[in-house]
């Protein structure tokens, strides 16, 4: 039996504190019904005897003191899922918000989930072709990794997300897929962006869109990642497909969780968000990866790869909320507006972007044998560039050496021609390993260090690297 | 114990009253599902406790049942290559029985209680003898690269052995001794309880005098750590932290390796789980596991098992010590266990000190550093221990600012400083050789001088001098220029570039150069300051720079790290090539080139 409670004490930003209630457990879900009839969902933040502090998603505005209804459901909130979510649009909360039939549950799932046990867990080493090669080359994502994309406004996150999700394949793999787009504080227009791709490119049944738009209640998105990975959960170690689960932009879910922290008064920890923000952003990045199967030694079918969207604040990536994701997340891909400027698109700055997961995800049988070294060369005669190209500042070009004036040009080229590509190219790991190796023509052979001598001989020269390529092309 | 009720439930804290006998530190169960949690403050008949599982679903009214113990953690055969959670539950086990998911109210004991040992005793005890605690009653071979040796408990008094341990196979609940302790005779198991708050006793401490070698060329020439020392490894995310730990975990030559996991990444658990048993201990020939223990609570597991995660990890490296071995702990992130203790600080509404950080935050990092010791163990028999431990620090936007990095310098002695430039770079270990530093060099020097060899310091301190002049060069090349530097200058940085390319450079996944002994190192590191010597003579006479610059034996530096371990005869080929490129008349006439 639910009982029904009137006795709201105070009413303090998304928070409504009750009294004379027994029974409310921790983070049960309650039912608030405002005096003109209109419902609302919260969670119980915490039961100090018979007082109640309940935190309502969809805000505050309109709930009164006097003849407020609040219901304790006895459950946490839950999302109903089946195999017919796909394709289908939801609220911030997991309700349908589309013209589609009623979702006939298969099951209820907590949206909180359960944590992985790590034991439980395979380690991640199936590449994914992205497409982009600042991204495969270098960055590489891996089947069942967790890779944000730091970003600022202004700068084309969405544009690179919804590329990924458009061109996200795994060569020799014919395995079904799925991808789960979690819409959080974002623009209609961005929402509708995505929205937009998947349905030019025929990959809206294999969607499943959850949308909390920046004017809808901002409470309501500290759910909205959660019942979208539940979602990604269930498709992937339940219908056996790999998700690539998009969550943007997760800078706007921080603020909500730090306004609900204001409104309970704790304690601050950095730049006013809670202590407790790793903890639970962790909660959040942690639901990816790759699951053993029943018997010891097996891999269950399917896979949740996150990609994560967030905004720097100010550009600035020591701001608590990329900081605290990127000791979470396995990497980052980093944008950068001077490359934006510049008018590279993706403007991906490879120096700081990272993948962790990159060096058992490649190598021979994976990618290709010279793709780790070939990367790691790259990445020392970029930076190596830069360095050179700060020299040129203060000293003038004529001073450079003439190996100094080789790597400026790789630099250069290196940005225009590895970095740069178009919104719909798509290249083969193949086709970026070898303009690799055509940018390190460019440098003399002896500071070719980080590349054996045997891949040098086997891939440099543009007619055996050609040659190579017309190999496997066949 | 009288049961309490719960009166609020907020997050990982909850509070009862009604719990009249609590103390604190107990741990109690909490509800129906008995959860279990620790009591961290008392007011009256109310007790706080931090629950180490999810507390959703729980309410006022429900039971909470204190159970008269501190949380401890089972000590015996059957620890090493096991994965347990913060507070010793073991990973594997709830996987057979859960699932993927870890769920709530499980309850399983840390040591496995059916399994049984083939148990050796100690030959030389004589029923009716005098034992102490810490006195060897045998041993068990519980993997084939270590001997799990069975000691009196700590928790015993001293007695008169009236049983003597015989061969056999035993489980760990069997009785294998008995000592009468003035008219009370106690039991002997192979296992006894520990509470993990409670640093274990030992006879003395000693000076740690003795490197713990790692194989990694930074950390042994620049910054070693010695058995029985502290080191940190503090750096912004990217840096490579995870990386070096592994590292030391692989390599370092201690006898048994701790690897605490404290709120970090599920998959680095995975990693360390998947890698550890094909990878082979080079001194034995066995998979590295068998002597590896796991402490695994990542970042999304109950917070308040977090905070105790190190405490249990510590607590089984020092029963390890007490064995006698060289034990070495690694805590990965100790970042995350002080958050852990901010959270439940801040649930207890505490006045906060620094970033909201407890105000006792400095004194529990040193208190869980000085558990590490160079030590005389307990027992008759006056075996040495060592515990080493190495803590990561993830700063905040890696600013070492931060009070975790700066309570932590006040206690360890050994400094590694990760830079995210030479990350960017992808110089790996991204040990910065100028911010770094090692308090042990003169601890374990005499030990260097024996071993290894004695020209190993001077040799240290001429390569750091080169390093510390090419900041200051490189600070001057960005004023005025390259070609405005003397000839003596430019050799110094083509020096520096072999020391930091060729030496401090190391690729963790390369086989050849993940490890390198000392001896190669030594060798390595010498060739490299001869041949600046060398080149510093060679300019006395004004021989060009650019003949200089292209010394064909530098070629054969930079592959270096490539030459085996058994092959230092290279080494002596390599310097009397510097010897005869650079000697009087050869670079003159040309002769190095050919």
């Amino acid at each position: 039996m639910v009982t029904e409670y009137t006795t709201i004490r105070e009413i303090a930003g998304p928070l409504v504190l009750l009294e004379n209630v027994d029974h409310a457990t921790y983070e049960e879900l309650v039912e608030v019904e405002l005096p003109n009839g209109e419902q609302r969902r919260g969670k119980v933040l915490e039961v100090n005897r018979d007082r109640v502090l309940v935190q309502v998603f969809e805000g505050t505005r309109g709930i009164d003191v006097a003849s407020t209804k609040v219901r304790f459901l006895g459950r946490s909130l839950e999302l109903a899922v089946s195999p017919d979510i796909l394709g289908r649009i939801f609220n911030g909360l997991g309700r349908p918000i589309d013209d589609g039939p009623k979702i006939i549950p298969e099951k209820m799932l907590d949206i909180n989930g359960s944590p992985i046990n790590p034991y439980a867990r395979v380690y991640p080493q199936e590449f994914i072709q992205t497409g982009i090669s600042a991204i495969d080359g270098l960055n590489t994502l891996v089947r069942g990794q967790k890779l944000p994309i730091f970003s600022g406004f202004g700068l084309p996150h969405s544009e690179l997300a919804a590329q990924i999700a458009r061109q996200a394949s795994v060569p020799r793999s014919e395995s079904p897929f799925a991808i789960v787009f979690a819409a959080m504080g974002i623009t209609f227009e961005e929402a509708n962006y995505f929205i937009r791709d998947f349905q030019e490119t025929g990959a809206m049944e294999r969607v499943v869109l959850f949308i909390n738009l920046a004017n809808d209640p901002t409470i309501e998105r500290i759910a909205t990642p959660r019942a979208a990975l539940t979602a990604a959960e269930y498709l992937a170690f339940e219908r056996g497909m790999h998700v690539l689960v998009i969550l943007t932009d997760m800078t706007n879910y921080c603020e909500a969780l730090r306004e609900v922290s204001v409104a309970r008064k704790e304690i601050p920890g950095r730049r006013g968000y809670p202590g407790y923000l790793y903890t639970d952003l962790s909660t959040i990045y942690e639901r990816a990866g790759l699951l053993k199967g029943d018997r010891e030694g097996e891999v269950r079918e399917g896979s949740i790869t996150q990609i994560p969207v967030l905004s720097m604040p100010d550009d600035d990536k020591t701001h608590p909320i990329p900081d605290l994701t990127g000791y979470i997340t396995e990497g980052q891909i980093i944008l950068d507006r001077v490359l934006h400027r510049k008018g590279i698109y993706p403007p991906i700055n490879v120096l700081p972007s990272l993948s962790r997961l990159r060096d058992k995800g490649i190598g021979a049988g994976r990618t290709r044998e010279d793709h780790a070294q070939v990367a790691n060369q790259l990445f020392s005669s970029y930076a190596r560039s830069k360095e050179v190209e700060e020299l040129a500042v203060v000293l003038g070009e004529a001073a450079l050496t003439d190996t100094d004036r080789a790597f400026m040009a790789l630099g250069q080229a290196f940005e225009d021609k590895f970095v740069r590509q178009a919104l719909d190219e798509n290249r083969t790991i193949e086709e970026t390993l070898s303009i690799g190796w055509k940018l390190l023509g460019g440098i003399p052979r002896p500071e070719i260090k980080r590349i054996k001598d045997e891949f040098i001989d086997r891939y440099l020269s543009g007619g055996a690297a050609g040659g190579k390529k017309a190999e496997e092309r066949k | 114990m009288g049961a309490g009720r719960i009166i609020k439930v907020s997050g990982p804290l909850i509070v009862a009253e009604g719990m009249t006998e609590a103390r604190m530190f107990e741990v109690a169960r909490v509800s129906e599902k008995e959860l279990i949690g620790e009591i961290i403050e008392l007011h009256g008949d109310q007790a706080y406790i931090q629950v180490y599982e999810d507390t959703s679903g729980l309410g006022p009214g429900e039971k909470v049942v204190g159970t008269g113990q501190s949380l401890s953690i089972e000590l015996g055969p059957g620890l090493l290559e096991s994965i347990y959670d913060g507070i010793q539950r073991p990973l594997d086990g709830i996987y057979r029985r859960a699932g993927s998911y870890i769920t709530r109210g499980i309850n399983m004991p840390g040591l496995d209680h059916a399994r049984k040992f083939e148990f050796k005793p100690n030959g030389e005890l004589k029923e009716g003898q005098q034992v102490e605690p810490g006195d060897l009653l045998g041993q068990v071979r519980e993997t084939e690269l270590i001997d799990h040796r069975i000691m009196v408990p700590p928790t015993l008094k001293a007695g008169r052995l009236v049983k003597k341990p015989v061969a056999g196979t035993y489980t760990i609940d069997d009785v294998i001794a008995r000592i009468d302790a003035g008219g009370e005779v106690q039991d002997v198991r192979m296992h006894h309880r520990w509470p993990v708050r409670t640093p274990r006793p030992t006879a003395r401490k000693l000076v740690p005098e003795v490197p713990l070698v790692t194989g990694q060329r930074v950390i042994d020439l620049f910054f070693p750590i010695a058995k029985g020392g502290t080191a940190t490894v503090p750096g912004p995310f990217g840096a490579g932290k995870t990386v070096v730990q592994h590292q030391l975990a692989k390599w370092a030559d201690a006898n048994i390796i701790v690897y605490v996991g404290c709120g970090e990444r599920g998959n680095e658990m995975t990693d360390v789980l998947q890698e550890f048993p094909e990878l082979i201990d080079p001194a034995t020939n066995r998979p590295l596991m068998e002597r590896t223990v796991l402490i695994a609570n990542t970042s999304n597991m109950p917070v308040a098992a977090r905070e105790a995660s190190v405490y249990t990890g510590i607590t089984i490296a020092e029963y390890f010590r007490d064995m006698g071995y060289d034990v070495a702990v690694l805590a990965d992130s100790t970042s995350r266990w002080a958050e852990a203790m901010r959270e439940m600080s801040g649930r207890l509404e505490e006045m906060p000190g620094e970033e909201g950080y407890p105000a006792y935050l400095p004194s529990r990092i040193a208190d869980f550093y000085e558990r590490a010791g160079r030590t005389i163990c307990q027992g008759s028999d006056g075996r040495i221990g060592t515990l080493s431990v190495i803590g990561a620090v993830s700063p905040p936007g890696g600013d070492l600012s931060d009070p975790v990095v700066q309570a932590t310098l006040k206690v360890v002695k050994v400094f590694w400083a990760l830079e995210d430039q030479l990350a960017f770079e992808r110089h790996f270990p991204a040990i910065g050789w100028l911010t770094s530093y090692s308090l042990y060099h003169d601890n374990i020097s005499a030990y260097i001088r024996n071993e290894v060899d004695e020209r190993w310091a001077g040799v240290r301190v001429a390569a750091m001098g080169l390093l510390q002049k090419e900041a200051e060069l490189k600070e001057l090349v960005r004023l005025v220029g390259l070609d405005s530097l003397s000839d003596n200058d430019r050799i110094i940085l083509e020096t520096t570039k072999h020391i930091r390319e060729d030496f401090l450079h190391q690729s963790a996944f390369d086989p050849d150069d993940a490890y390198t002994r000392q001896v190669k190192q030594f060798r390595m590191i010498q060739a490299i300051v001869e041949l600046h010597r060398a080149c510093e003579k060679a300019i006395e006479r004004n021989i060009p720079l650019k003949k200089l610059l292209d010394l064909p034996v530098r070629e054969k530096i930079a592959r270096m790290r490539h030459v085996k371990e058994d092959d230092m005869a290279v080494f002596d080929g390599l310097l009397e090539e510097i010897r005869i490129q650079t000697a009087e008349g050869a670079v003159e006439t040309g002769k190095a080139e050919a």
